[in-house]
């Protein structure tokens, strides 16, 4: 069995909004949609900066109301993470009167025989909405009369001006101010935060879970080419020069050579080694390929191409199926390798 | 039979560190709208569009091409997305190019983008997956090794990337566009700053920018009086790691240009370009691809720089424009290698413009040094 396991990737991605979606951020955090007129006269809800017929951008904005119909929709008898509610729900293509575009959302509904396809639908706000689509938390059923004159909801009071329609494209460019940070004006949602995250299990092929699992005992197993007779170390089950099947098993001393490096003196998100430190090509003594490692057993500026370095394991009751296992590369305190012997390595 | 194809417009962005008042969309538009009115076209007259971007980690967006494609003007039209890592842009322009070259087209709009401020870069390229050993550190941690293997093998002193640097910097702030804008760097100062990914200092990497570039490219009858006529294009491929692999001069970038030089007529191509626009993100690159290109002999990319050739009145001027080292959306880095070469040859340079060019390189790369992307263009039409 291939070796797997799971690798999470995600970031706290930002989105500069440009002066449409921002706009319409900014009217929802009011509790306000707008759309905008695209050339044909259509109302586009949410918003769109250029226009589908045209591509000239667009800037005539549209407040719509609160409330519509459902055009088309589906069941999400099991919510994933993240999604607006973690019970069975609604997603549905939501029209809102005034628009000629309909809005993708969710709908709280107990059960899929309360949706149908013309079924009106309204707004359900969040408490505190921040400038974002989850400011709508969800639509609803419109069974009950509104609790306030429609189509606004919010107080007056605690809503700004609305900003007259911004220049776009050609506009933005003619006007020379200069690029840079901020756009929009002052209170205005300018940007949003979207975390992206992937979870994604990791497989390795059936050559390189053998190396991993002779790591796991201490051993370093690489592959030779048939034709070209390379050793590669992780094995990669084909030769990438030659294409052909790579079946000889040649296990590898913990020893070699440093062929070129680099000191690493920057620290960065998501770094899980602390700098500086040296990251080095390590050729091991019957490979015809090197890896990145780490050297540790001297100063850095002490590291030099050609240094002959010795594999560091870690506690073997701490060894698994990884390359971690060795902890280091450290200096044998053999003379340098000739750089003969590595100069096809560089 | 091949259609002789030529840039009608070339635009960029203002490029930043931070462009916050602008959307992806709206970003993209600030170079188009620049490249239609510089070509004098409008959307009727584009028949098709080709964008490019680099790694989906760096946005957080793996299909672009969906959410822009009103803003790209595409609907209606053929949209083609490229991908080729930090060679995208470069590789952009060249498949916008067949695309003339095959005569289905009349007018083709290229376009290619990043805004690096949307997410972290260094983060994106240095996610260790399971099983490995977490020891990568962005793509100066990838590169510095490759650097320390060139400035072994050639010998070249030390100071070599700190001229490339500073040269660099010094064309940058006669660039309206450049994110780094640096009259007043010196070779003390390039040498005093932090020592990054030892050999390679902060001041002689890149900076992260967000930005984009467009280019109209048409046919022979779209074509100006004073259009760039594309002479050669070339693009060559290789694995990031094989046993034997030459890091430092990849064997596909030294196919690619001995593809490109072929196709253009040129036999010696230090004679006979006059300007050149190179893909230098960490300044080492500058002497590495003089050699791979075949400007220099193997080990003697660095006298090159080092006697000033390279400079706005040298011989063969390298990146007039201020380079990589002086705006770098990754996206459209290797776009604006062959947008700034066009416009030396239509000589709208402004203040970066060297004098009488006829003939110029734009060059891209990307991935570990395994993709290559370039362009020759001139100002007679092949
Ligand atoms: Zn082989």
């Amino acid at each position: 069995m291939p070796l797997s396991a799971p690798l999470r990737v995600g970031f706290d991605y930002t989105r500069s909004l440009g002066p449409v979606l921002g706009h319409f951020m900014t009217e929802l955090r009011a509790r306000r949609v707008v759309g905008v007129r695209g050339s044909d006269g259509r109302v586009h809800v949410p918003p769109v900066e250029y226009d589908p017929v045209t591509a000239a951008p667009l800037s005539e904005f549209v407040e719509v109301a609160a409330e519509g119909t459902v055009v088309t929709w589906s069941w999400m008898p099991k919510p994933l993470a993240g999604q607006p509610f973690d019970r069975p729900f609604a997603w549905a293509m939501v029209r809102l009167d005034g628009a000629d575009t309909p809005l993708l959302h969710a709908v709280d509904v107990a059960d899929p025989s309360a949706m149908s396809i013309g079924m009106r639908v309204r707004i359900r706000w969040a408490a505190d909405p921040i400038g974002g689509i989850t400011d709508i938390a969800c639509f609803e059923p419109a069974t009950n009369p509104l609790p306030t004159t429609y189509p606004q909801f919010a107080e007056p009071s605690t809503t700004p001006t609305r900003p007259s329609p911004q220049p776009a494209g050609a506009d933005r460019l003619a006007r020379g101010r200069p690029p840079g940070e901020g756009g929009g004006r002052a209170g205005d949602v300018t940007m949003v935060t979207t975390p992206i995250h992937l979870d994604v299990v990791h497989s390795v092929s059936p050559e390189e879970s053998k190396y991993l699992r002779a790591l796991a005992h201490g051993k370093l197993l690489g592959q030779r080419c048939p034709k070209c007779h390379k050793v590669y170390i992780p094995p990669r089950g084909a030769c990438p020069v030659d294409g052909v099947p790579t079946t000889d098993e040649v296990e590898l001393p913990d020893v070699g050579t440093v062929t070129t490096f680099c000191v690493v003196n920057v620290p960065f998100l998501g770094q899980r080694i602390k700098p500086p430190y040296v990251a080095a090509y390590v050729l091991l003594d019957g490979a015809d390929i090197a890896f990145l490692h780490l050297v540790l057993g001297c100063a850095a500026d002490e590291v030099r191409m050609g240094m002959r370095v010795r594999a560091v394991w870690k506690p073997a009751e701490d060894w698994g199926t990884t390359l971690e296992n060795i902890d280091h590369f450290a200096p044998t305190g053999e003379p340098d390798a000739p750089y003969e012997t590595y100069e096809g390595h560089l | 039979m091949k259609q002789p194809a030529a840039v009608l417009g070339v635009g960029q962005t203002h490029h930043r560190a931070k462009r916050l008042d602008v959307s992806m969309a709206g970003l993209c538009r600030e170079a188009i709208d620049r490249a239609m009115a510089d070509a004098n076209v409008d959307w009727d007259g584009i028949d098709a569009v080709v964008v490019g971007k680099a790694p989906d980690l760096f946005e957080g967006v793996m299909m672009p091409e969906l959410f822009l494609a009103d803003a790209l003007g595409a609907v209606g039209k053929p949209l083609l997305r490229v991908h080729t890592a930090g060679s995208v842009g470069g590789s952009t322009a060249n498949v916008a190019v067949s695309l003339i070259h095959s005569g289905v087209h009349r007018r083709v709009l290229a376009v290619a983008f990043e805004k690096q401020s949307e997410s972290n870069a260094m983060w994106a390229l240095s996610i260790a997956p399971p099983f490995s050993m977490p020891v990568g550190a962005g793509a100066g941690g990838y590169f510095a090794p490759h650097v320390r293997s060139y400035i072994r093998r050639s010998g070249a002193p030390e100071h070599i990337g700190s001229l490339v640097a500073v040269k660099d910097r010094h064309n940058g702030a006669r660039n309206p566009y450049a994110h780094l804008r640096q009259p007043d760097i010196t070779l003390e100062s390039v040498r005093a700053s932090t020592m990054l990914w030892d050999p390679i200092r902060y001041d002689e990497t890149c900076p992260s920018s967000d930005g984009a570039c467009a280019i109209v490219l048409g046919d022979s009858s779209a074509a100006h009086r004073d259009s760039a006529w594309i002479q050669a294009t070339a693009m060559r491929t290789e694995p990031t790691t094989f046993a034997g692999r030459d890091q430092v001069n990849p064997r596909a970038g030294r196919e690619a240009a001995h593809a490109l030089w072929r196709e253009a007529g040129i036999t010696d191509p230090l004679q006979e370009i006059d300007a050149a626009e190179i893909y230098v993100p960490f300044s080492w690159f500058e002497p590495m691809w003089l050699e791979n290109l075949g400007f220099a002999a193997v080990g003697q990319g660095w006298k090159l720089t080092e006697s000033g050739a390279t400079a706005m009145d040298g011989q063969l001027p390298v990146n007039a424009s201020g380079g990589v080292l002086s705006s770098n959306p990754i996206g459209a880095s290797g776009m604006l290698r062959f947008a700034e070469a066009a416009l030396q040859v239509m000589g709208r340079a402004g203040d970066h413009q060297v004098d009488g060019v006829r003939r110029a390189l734009g060059h891209a790369y990307g991935g570990g040094s395994q993709y290559f992307s370039m362009w020759v263009v001139g100002s007679e039409k092949p």
